[in-house]
């Protein structure tokens, strides 16, 4: 294990968390708001520690896949950490642990409060708890490996191999870094795009950074109690837009910016991706016709909730938890499958579903006729074995988890159906589940223990279980 | 002695050449004509062609009146056949050479019910080699004498051990330590010093003591006697799967590099405990991957030499490892030496030297008293353990008196299992056992340590 480079990113990331807090100095700074002072202090604490860490570059910058997974979940939680302390010092959320919580639901983009309402809190404060999931939905180490000053051994691919979602990473072009750079720069690009439209909306320039930092990372925190709801159908229409476009594969967008539309449009996983939601919003806006006064609003409203649970955001328009059984159930499924690989949704992610039901269909084939030759394809490739065996390890490992913290988080005595959606809003990182955890309710009913429980699924989620996992295994930390 | 040995492959002419030097009677048959004309010319042996398992050849071979009846053929059944027949048709002892990890588990069924002698297993004698390495990591080469009480080590002298530029005596008088250097080797000469024999950094030097003497001299020495408890082993051959056996027994981690995918599967299936990783170690960038810097040791078992000498190389630059390496062919020996790789392994000559010892055993049960033997240092000398069984000439007399040969040095003295390091004053007495270490050749009785 190579603990000199792992520091030495460790300290580049909490120089850059530094960097990143400056924003919310500036908007306390023009609201006048004391609770700047806080943030203040963090940067102060954190360019320190992060400066000391890399004050000079590693020799050794041996990096393999152990060192990436192990960097990737230790600059997650320590960024967590350094994120929730201007909560606990400037006093809106005295508990550590409801601090914490807030901020992996923000950097994991996940969009679960212990809040009960929001609009009391002080402008700088949810600024920071709503940029916490723009910087998250790209990650940090993507962010990182655009700046860092290194170049060999080989560390690149492996930090980006172990943060970024999905099945298999593809790079875009030859270089990682400049990779990373064209990811960044799709994402600022639509991120401005969204804003100058929900400006054009007349929605106040706070409102729109955050929600548009929300709608990006496909996080969900709002910055009104009753989240999206109160806002025009205008604003709400484009919000579920953006939230479906920030949900598809960025390669798509890749290949669009160069000219190759029709390779684009091939994409195998966003048209599954957009299919699905068509299917769901035709079939709840059916269910829910009687609920609202025209076809055209139950159509809006239905969109809107597929959209924001596929992609793993998190807003609402509307109580779903009102709505009848099968439009619950079918937010439930899509909240599984969740978004795109390759985007800043979460979830179990399309391509991994739709490998999963080839999988099943092959298994099928190969019971009728035995000595049946037949390899899975996806995206007009032929799925490697080993691909195939990771995804399994994958959802058998997503299966356990999800059991045992259903189990851990029983001890609180809640139904059911809390539990159960509380363990799944986390773990695919969407947000509000059903009943206790409704959208219209919150998660600060849990006890300190569940808390930390459903801290782990929302980090498990975010990195993919794997680097977390890591972490908690002895072998990782032998040196043979 | 009559001795028949079949097959006439690397074993069967290593074990040929040093038995023919030792002055018996040889008979070599193989199935291939060519290689039992080279054999006879070299070795000055009888040759015979044909199937060993054939009791018309047995017969043409002399089995009647044969001593020993070896086969080292490349197959397990045809040695274990002709020893059955030798067996028969002779009352000669057997030794068969059976290497199929399958039966090694059932040896002591074989040899007590089919009545073979002696079973030799190449690979395993290999690997039980490698493993009392691995086990005192100081040392280059380790022997045992009186049942493993007594140990032979061979180390190379390093500037940081202070003992280069004294004299033996000055060193063992500042060290006060009970072992016994037995040997120096300088460059390619060999001595058996005295106490005014100077030592230099770069010397390999043998000693002779207990178990507990030479730990306690290499701690004086400075050399921390580091426990080894990993072992990354590069190769996934038979040597490695015994290996590898032995080491999970005693609590190691074991790591196998291997090339062969089925043959990762199979290694995966009977060593449960141990990491097989699939991959080739000609790849740095791998072994660096597996740990090898934090490695304890690294054994290169693959099947090129080459490849086994380059990696122990490169490990030695990247890492603490005590290093051990299997050479296969025994050319350019005096280069691979000095690379100053831990160990070396020579597979085909520990399996000539195990059966040589045996043969020496058998030879001196009827007529000489020794106990056991080794070749040491690459054959140049020779370590004897005698049993001490009527008085004599050379009991009852302390040993300043002795008029002892030259190139001879008695190490050790083994009284009811007390190791004595023997001093001028020191006697022989019936029931001892003496340990010599000689350059002199063909020692059969203790009288022959005196001159004339």
């Amino acid at each position: 294990m190579n603990y000199s480079m792992i520091f030495y990113i460790i300290g580049w990331i909490l120089n850059v968390e530094a960097v990143l807090m400056i924003p919310s100095v500036v908007v306390a700074a023009l609201y006048k708001e004391k609770s700047g002072v806080a943030f203040a202090a963090v940067i102060v604490f954190s360019a320190a520690a992060g400066l000391l860490l890399v004050r000079k570059q590693p020799k050794n910058k041996v990096f393999y896949a152990r060192e990436g997974c192990v960097t990737v979940a230790l600059c997650w939680i320590i960024m967590s950490i350094v994120g929730a302390l201007p909560f606990v010092l400037s006093g809106t959320i005295p508990g550590i642990i409801d601090a914490l919580f807030e901020t992996v639901s923000g950097f994991t983009t996940t969009g679960a409060s212990i809040l009960p309402e929001v609009e009391s809190l002080p402008h700088c404060i949810l600024f920071w708890r709503s940029f916490t999931h723009w910087i998250g939905g790209m990650g940090v180490l993507v962010f990182l490996l655009c700046l860092l000053p290194l170049t060999g051994g080989g560390y690149h691919m492996n930090l980006m191999k172990a943060e970024s979602p999905g099945p298999s990473v593809s790079k875009l072009v030859p270089k990682v870094q400049s990779t990373a750079k064209i990811l960044y720069g799709l994402y600022i690009l639509l991120s401005l795009v969204e804003l100058v439209l929900l400006l054009a909306g007349r929605m106040p320039l706070f409102d729109a950074l955050c929600t548009m930092f929300g709608t990006a990372g496909t996080g969900g925190f709002g910055i009104k109690n009753d989240s999206i709801a109160g806002y025009s159908v205008y604003l709400q229409s484009v919000i579920t837009i953006f939230m479906i476009l920030f949900g598809v594969n960025f390669n798509v967008y890749f290949l669009l910016s160069m000219k190759r539309p029709k390779e684009a449009f091939q994409c195998e996983e966003a048209r599954w991706y957009l299919g699905i939601i068509a299917a769901s919003t035709l079939i709840i806006t059916v269910f829910i016709r009687g609920m609202f006064p025209s076809f055209a609003m139950a159509f809006h409203h239905a969109a809107f909730q597929v959209g924001s649970i596929i992609t793993t955001t998190g807003f609402a328009t509307v109580d779903f938890d009102l709505w009848p059984s099968i439009p619950k159930m079918i937010l439930v499924m899509l909240m599984f499958i969740g978004a795109c690989a390759g985007s800043t949704g979460g979830g179990i992610k399309v391509s991994r579903a739709l490998l999963m039901f080839r999988s099943v269909t092959r298994e099928l084939s190969l019971t009728l006729h035995p000595k049946m030759v037949r390899r899975i394809k996806f995206e007009g490739r032929v799925v490697e074995h080993e691909v195939l065996r990771t995804l399994h390890a994958f959802i058998a490992a997503y299966i356990l988890i999800f059991a045992a913290s259903t189990l851990l988080i029983g001890l609180d005595e809640f139904a059911l159906v809390t539990n159960f959606t509380a363990v799944a809003a986390t773990l695919n990182n969407i947000g509000p589940g059903l009943e206790l955890v409704g959208p219209t309710q919150n998660f600060g009913l849990f006890s300190d223990f569940s808390k930390l429980v459903l801290i782990f699924d929302m980090l498990a989620g975010r990195l993919e279980i794997f680097p977390l996992l890591l972490l908690f295994n002895r072998e990782t930390w032998r040196k043979f | 002695m009559k001795i028949i040995i079949v097959g006439c492959g690397k074993v069967g002419t290593s074990l040929a050449e040093r038995l023919s030097v030792e002055d018996h009677d040889l008979v070599m048959v193989d199935l291939s004509a060519k290689k039992v004309e080279e054999a006879s010319n070299r070795f000055d042996a009888l040759g015979i062609v044909g199937n060993g398992a054939s009791f018309n050849i047995q017969q043409e071979a002399g089995v009647e009146n044969a001593d020993l009846f070896i086969a080292v053929t490349g197959e397990d059944e045809l040695n274990l056949l002709c020893c059955l027949m030798a067996k028969k048709s002779g009352k000669c002892q057997t030794i068969a050479r059976v290497r199929n990890p399958l039966y090694s588990q059932e040896i002591r069924f074989i040899q007590e019910q089919l009545g073979i002698s002696m079973i030799i297993n190449p690979e395993l004698t290999a690997a039980r080699e490698i493993l009392k390495l691995l086990k005192f990591p100081s040392a280059i080469k380790i022997d045992t004498f009186a049942k493993g009480r007594v140990e032979l080590l061979r180390f190379r002298l390093k500037k940081e051990m202070g003992l280069g530029g004294r004299s033996i005596m000055e060193n063992m008088n500042r060290l006060k330590t009970d072992v016994l250097i037995c040997a120096v080797e300088r460059d390619t000469e060999i001595a058996i010093p005295n106490g005014s024999f100077v030592l230099q950094d770069g010397d390999i030097l043998s000693i002779v003591g207990s178990l507990q003497s030479t730990a306690q001299f290499f701690e004086k020495i400075g050399v921390r006697t580091k426990h080894v408890k990993n072992s990354l082993i590069i190769g996934g051959g038979t040597i490695a799967h015994y290996l590898a056996l032995d080491l999970l027994k005693i609590g190691f981690r074991v790591r196998i590099i291997e090339q062969k995918k089925e043959r990762c599967d199979y290694l995966n299936e009977i060593l449960p405990g141990a990491d097989i990783i699939n991959g080739d170690a000609s790849d740095q960038n791998l072994l660096i991957e597996e740990g090898l810097t934090y490695a304890d040791s690294m054994v290169a078992l693959t099947g090129i030499d080459e490849e086994n000498i380059f990696l122990s190389l490169f490990a030695k630059r990247h890492s603490n490892a005590k290093l051990i390496a299997k050479v296969n062919k025994i050319a350019f020996n005096d280069v691979i030496d000095s690379f100053d790789i831990d160990s070396l392994i020579y597979p085909k000559y520990l399996t000539a030297d195990y059966i040589l010892q045996y043969v020496r055993a058998r030879q001196n049960s009827i007529g000489s008293n020794v106990e056991t033997l080794y070749k040491i240092l690459d054959g140049r000398a020779e370590a004897l353990e005698f049993s001490i069984k009527e008085e004599s000439s050379v009991t009852g007399v302390p040993l300043m008196d002795l008029n002892i040969r030259d190139n001879l040095l008695i190490c050790c003295i083994n009284r009811n299992g007390t190791i004595l390091t023997p001093r001028g004053q020191n006697k022989i007495r019936v029931g001892d056992t003496v340990i010599v270490v000689t350059t002199h050749r063909g020692l059969r009785d203790i009288r022959d340590i005196l001159k004339n």
